[in-house]
């Protein structure tokens, strides 16, 4: 009767409305906040996750949608020894977050992207990256991209 | 920097222990229960903010809220740089919430900043009193203002840290019975250099805080800081990209209920009445809720209460704000600058007579901008619980101290009853100040229907249509051009619901000024947004600068240069930009390079922008110089990301922006229709800090203002189009 799905690894089995977007399940009954809730719309992007390894905004698709596939989310996404991705230790060391709220959504927006391109150049970046981050931590983001793929001498580029 | 004794003293006696730096205008009991409060065993408290526990570990208790200033960071550097303790084992904690941690150095920062009798402006709405009051009476522990390192930092942070270290010191000295002058310390430790012996401040903590200290604190030459002015990374980052981070939105507790809750679309209108039976069948709905003006729905969880809410049909009425639109307000502010006199006034000189100058050449033109929305990314949650008598409240504000007391009220219970566990906020810009979150009032009113606690949540529908906006304002200018081309005198009159005479820094040497307010509410909530009213007239007079400038057939910098005293901070700005920005090196063709220079918070502000504008008629800037003079940074990474968040939020705000008003309510809905700018469009963005001994300068705010006039000027060097209205899209063309 509950809709099957394997979110971080492990197997859950969830008993809600089918049409429930899968970012309140992932947020209220599978108790995972790292993802958050934006716009509802999905226009902004906080509530990015990964579904079979692709971006997907998780307020618009319904749970029943995602049956039987693999959801990554923000905590998903460090090593199981809890090392963190290349695109965190980037993010920290390009020091990104502002307020912080958007940054689950443009990780994940960043590793999908990498995971797609390999070395993503500028224009991928601009291409892929529709998140919305209202403290405007932009250019810092295409910073930290280019650092997490060792594109470090276009990372150092300008100083904001 | 001014220390002032009695910061320490209660009834003389000079005192460090329990001692809280408050107690110079709290009561002492209240003092006392917040020192139990943050004292843990055998760990001594150091005036408000500082403890040091027996293994050296230092917490400290910022007053502030962090949602992405990086302020807490820059706090604990400035106190761990007086206190010389080891960066590693520095720990920072909100302050409870409550009145013995009251910002006090805040309050003390705006007496010194501003006209004795006059509320910090971005408090307005907040507290409808004397300044005299918001300093004795009104507990304050805001977050605004761009205020957390010039005021609590400079007048808090560093005074409790050099006062721990005086104090480790004094104590050391009687177990050695040693002279404090042979004493030096460094990291976290109390040494004596002649005997090779030392001791850890944790070793000395409990004692040292009961030491007697007299007279103001010795505070390190800047030459020896080790922690302000480096770019140490924020101490709130690691949880912010692991997902671990928890904000207001992401509260759990047993048996949590959410609601979601829609008001009358036109603001001022009351609910009429609603027939719940659609919610209600919903599963999972619990109750329908109606409040005076809104609806709410109670369920186990969003979906199921958004689900419940968007099923009912309520009738609103309009509270007689029908026939307002967003072209009715334009007319009757500019009606009202032509026919009204002006409700307050700031300037120098006799504008009148410089206008009337025979000789000089008259330059006029009229200004306008929208409301527009703070959109902060994470939408409006709290929660609450009634519980024995006793409310207990958990979320993300800009005054937690000062929202208890709104809880209260609204609870109709004493503010001791009240908890207030503050939380993460996912972006504020003045949204989250108390006077104007109707969400405590809603949360309280909905707690006390159900036994369970329970989350408000705004749909971002609610967010954009009930937002505390930038005020939709009018503005006339008119200057005098004088034969050498030179600005004889100038008038700003402008309508907007809220004054902003003292709050303008008008940084131009003329001989005539005037700032004339001329007051016009609506039905909207409007108040500070990023920058306030610096924003709107920042866009106002360095757009007519440019236009008095191209009337003297002159280049807007030279211009600007004459304006401005030589060896000035000012002009020091205004030329390092120019400079860096190759300000008259030749451009690509259809591209243009504009300035603006804006003073605000005590900063003073540069950019060049070079833009162009899209076949499409989309602005686009494709990069921004900007040097800030803002005395001395404290986190020289921090900063940087501070004035380029702001100038990015600016673009996004002036580009695409507007809240309008049809029939008395808001149009715009959410992201789709109130466009926010993203990456693609961010422009790169260079920042360099001029530093000065002048008296420190805010952040968050001033990167703000210079942005949409810079745009603007930028726009007319490519173009020659002037736009004199906010947002710029499909203005100009190609």
């Amino acid at each position: 009767m509950g809709i099957d799905v394997e979110v971080n690894g492990k197997s859950f089995s969830i008993d809600a409305d089918p049409n429930t977007p899968l970012l309140w399940v992932i947020r209220e009954e599978l108790r995972l906040t790292g993802t958050k809730f934006g716009c509802g719309i999905g226009a902004c992007g906080a509530c990015s996750v990964h579904v079979d390894g692709e971006i997907t905004r998780s307020c618009l698709i319904p749970v029943a949608a995602v049956a039987g596939k693999r959801i990554t989310t923000i905590e998903g996404i460090a090593a199981p020894n809890g090392a963190l991705h290349p695109v965190q230790q980037a993010w920290i060391d390009v020091q990104v977050p502002q307020c912080g709220y958007c940054q689950s959504g443009q990780i994940m927006a960043a590793v999908a992207l990498i995971k797609k391109t390999g070395l993503p150049t500028p224009a991928h970046i601009d291409e892929s990256m529709t998140n919305i981050c209202r403290c405007g931590t932009y250019p810092r983001i295409r910073r930290a991209i280019l650092a997490a793929t060792g594109q470090a001498a276009a990372a150092l580029q300008g100083n904001s | 920097m001014g220390v002032k004794r009695r910061a320490f003293l209660i009834g003389g006696a000079a005192l460090i222990g329990g001692g809280l730096f408050a107690v110079s205008w709290s009561e002492r009991a209240a003092t006392r229960r917040a020192a139990k409060q943050i004292t843990k065993d055998k760990a001594g408290v150091f005036q408000t903010w500082i403890r040091i526990a027996e293994d050296d570990t230092v917490t400290i208790f910022s007053p502030h809220v962090d949602f992405g200033q990086g302020s807490v960071t820059g706090l604990a550097q400035m106190a761990a740089d007086e206190l010389d303790a080891e960066w590693s084992k520095i720990v920072v904690e909100s302050a409870p919430v409550m009145v013995a941690f009251a910002n006090a150095p805040l309050a003390k920062g705006f007496g010194g900043e501003l006209l004795p009798f006059s509320v910090p402006p971005f408090l307005n709405g907040i507290v409808g009193s004397a300044f005299a009051m918001v300093a004795r009476n009104i507990p304050l522990q805001v977050t605004g203002g761009s205020s957390s390192i010039r005021a609590t930092g400079q007048m808090g942070m560093r005074v409790a840290g050099a006062a721990a270290r005086n104090a480790l010191i004094t104590t050391a000295a009687k177990r050695f019975s040693v002279p404090e002058s042979e004493l030096t310390t460094a990291n976290s430790r109390v040494i004596h250099a002649k005997s090779g012996r030392a001791l850890r401040y944790g070793e000395l903590a409990a004692e040292a805080a009961d030491a007697t200290i007299s007279g103001e604190p010795k505070f390190k030459d800047p030459k020896d800081y080790r922690l302000i002015g480096r770019p140490i990374p924020r101490l709130d980052i690691p949880g912010k990209v692991n997902g671990s981070a928890q904000f207001g939105m992401d509260v759990q507790l047993p048996d949590l209920r959410v609601a979601t809750i829609m008001a009358a679309p036109v603001r001022g209108g009351k609910l009429d009445g609603v027939d719940p039976a659609a919610a209600l069948a919903i599963k999972g709905v619990e109750k329908v809720i109606e409040l005076d003006n809104s609806v709410a729905v109670l369920a186990k969880g969003y979906w199921q209460a958004l689900t419940g809410l968007r099923a009912l049909s309520p009738k609103f009425s309009d509270g007689g704000h029908g026939a307002l639109s967003s072209a009715s307000i334009a007319a009757a502010q500019a009606a009202k600058i032509q026919t009204d006199k002006p409700d307050n006034k700031s300037g120098h000189g006799d504008v009148p007579a410089a206008l009337a100058t025979s000789g000089v050449r008259l330059v006029e033109a009229h200004y306008a901008v929208p409301f527009i929305h703070h959109a902060m990314m994470e939408p409006f949650a709290l929660t609450a619980h009634f519980k024995d008598g006793k409310l207990d409240l958990w979320g993300g504000v800009q005054d937690p101290l000062h929202s208890r007391q709104v809880a209260a009220e609204a609870a109709n219970i004493s503010t001791d009853q009240v908890t207030f566990h503050p939380m993460m906020m996912g972006g504020a810009f003045g949204r989250r100040l108390p006077g104007f979150c109707e969400i405590i009032g809603q949360v309280v009113q909905i707690a006390k229907q159900t036994p369970y606690p329970v989350k408000l949540i705004w749909s971002r529908e609610e967010e954009v249509k009930h937002g505390c906006y930038r005020p939709q304002a009018t503005a006339n200018l008119k200057a005098a051009l004088d034969k050498n081309g030179r600005i004889a005198g100038w008038t700003t009159d402008y309508a907007q619901s809220e004054d902003a005479t003292r709050e303008i820094r008008f940084v131009y040497d003329v001989p005539a000024y005037a700032l004339r307010h001329y007051k016009f509410a609506t039905n909207q909530h409007d108040g500070p947004w990023r920058s306030v009213n610096s924003n709107q007239n920042g866009f106002y007079s360095e757009s007519f600068m440019d236009e008095l400038a191209l009337a003297a057939a002159e280049d807007p910098y030279q211009f600007r240069r004459k304006h401005l005293h030589p060896g000035s901070r000012h002009l020091a700005v205004l030329d390092d930009v120019a400079k860096r920005s190759g300000w008259s090196t030749p451009l690509t063709t259809g591209r243009g390079r504009g300035m603006a220079l804006v003073e605000s918070f005590n900063s003073i502000v540069a950019h060049v922008i070079e833009a162009s504008v899209g076949d499409d008629g989309r602005p686009r800037a494709h990069k921004v110089w900007s040097t800030v003079d803002c005395g001395r940074v404290v986190n020289p990474d921090g900063a940087a990301a501070q004035i380029m968040g702001g100038i990015i939020m600016a673009l996004s705000s002036c580009v695409d922006e507007a809240i309008t008003l049809e029939k008395g309510a808001v149009v715009q809905s959410n992201f789709h229709d109130y466009r926010l700018l993203k990456l693609a469009e961010a422009p790169d963005v260079d920042v360099h800090f001029l530093e000065s001994n002048a008296s420190m300068g805010g952040l968050g705010e001033p990167g703000v203002p210079p942005t949409a006039p810079a745009l603007a000027n930028a726009i007319f060097a490519a173009t020659g189009t002037r736009i004199r209205q906010l947002p710029f899209r499909n203005q100009a063309k190609a």
